[in-house]
């Protein structure tokens, strides 16, 4: 599986790849990666800590199923005057259950996606944008079916088996 | 869930240590043993409340500024048909059916990550051949105003304006 971040040498692309198939829960777990790619435990653990030191690595660690431990999201579309977008944005972002928060060329054109404990909370949440932003044109566009979810990411962004 | 159970997620998650023996560390922070923090991530692994243990990089595109949401507004009753067979093309990550409203028909989603927007442009055009459905969008990001992890147990404080 190639990683295709351009600033990346071909050993950092090696070991991303190699943890993005996964690490083990293993008392050693750097260790088990350092032997799949022939390298030492040191100097992954070292790679490891740079590349999240500079961003390349977003984040490390368990990837969690949130509908698994109670946690309910939804998507949802705001009408927002251009002028307003950052403003509202700030509002929006205010709430650390606000997971995505991007334009879109739309009416609907500022949507975000929203992971919280329960529906009441999230009910809560879209209250208070609404009053806080004035704009009562939010819609709440909560999923009612999945079809398929990605499982296995792969960055040519062809979805695995 | 147990508290030691919540907080093991958020040490899994937030600044898992990067260390020889991380699961020893995460032991400390919660009073257990090494043995049985690994148990237990097993545990959740089995469960699959934890998906796997990995990392997500900077420029891995699932964020939204490089992908393309396709909505349709597909007839009730060919939602099934018509859901099942757009999950089943490789360039299709997500595919979910939502909620309508009045002014937003669209029940059934699509995600596309491609790069350029030609290129999502045709994938939209020969999906909606392939399951026959005319009515759709394809809705682009052009800009990302905020992308974070996940944040589990947020602590309420008393004075949580909402």
């Amino acid at each position: 599986m190639a990683v295709q971040d351009k600033e990346l040498t071909e050993a950092e692309r090696q070991l991303l790849a190699a943890m993005q198939e996964g690490f083990l829960p293993v008392a050693r777990p750097f260790k088990e990666v350092a032997e799949r790619l022939g390298s030492t435990e040191s100097d992954v653990i070292a790679e490891l800590r740079r590349l999240k030191e500079e961003g390349a690595i977003r984040r490390l660690g368990a990837i969690i199923d949130s509908r698994k431990i109670g946690y309910t999201g939804t998507l949802c579309a705001m009408k927002v005057p251009g002028e307003r977008i950052p403003e509202v944005a700030e509002v929006i972002n205010s709430f650390p259950e606000i997971t995505h928060n991007y334009v879109r060329e739309y009416e609907y054109n500022v949507w975000f996606t929203i992971l919280a404990p329960s529906v009441d909370r999230i009910n809560d949440i879209l209250a208070a944008i609404k009053n806080k932003t004035g704009i009562p044109e939010l819609i709440n566009l909560s999923a009612r079916r999945i079809f398929k979810i990605r499982v296995k990411f792969d960055l040519e962004g062809a979805a695995k088996p | 869930m147990t508290e030691v159970e919540e907080r093991l997620i958020l040490e899994l998650g937030e600044n898992f240590p990067i260390e020889p023996r991380p699961f020893a560390v995460i032991g400390e922070r919660l009073g257990i043993t090494e043995d049985e923090v690994i148990a237990r991530v097993k545990d959740f692994m089995d469960k699959g409340i934890v998906r796997r243990l990995s990392v997500a990089l900077r420029h891995q595109n699932v964020g939204f500024t490089a992908n393309a949401m396709i909505v349709w507004k597909v007839p009730p009753e060919r939602l099934d048909e018509v859901g099942n067979k757009l999950a089943s093309f490789p360039e299709v990550t997500h595919c979910y059916e939502r909620e309508t409203t009045r002014d937003w028909p669209y029940n059934l989603y699509v995600v596309v990550h491609r790069p350029y927007r030609e290129e999502c442009l045709a994938i939209a055009a020969r999906l909606s051949e392939a399951v026959g459905v005319a009515d759709y969008r394809v809705l682009f990001s052009t800009a990302e105003l905020k992308r974070s992890n996940p944040q589990y147990f947020i602590e309420r404080g008393e004075d949580d304006a909402v």
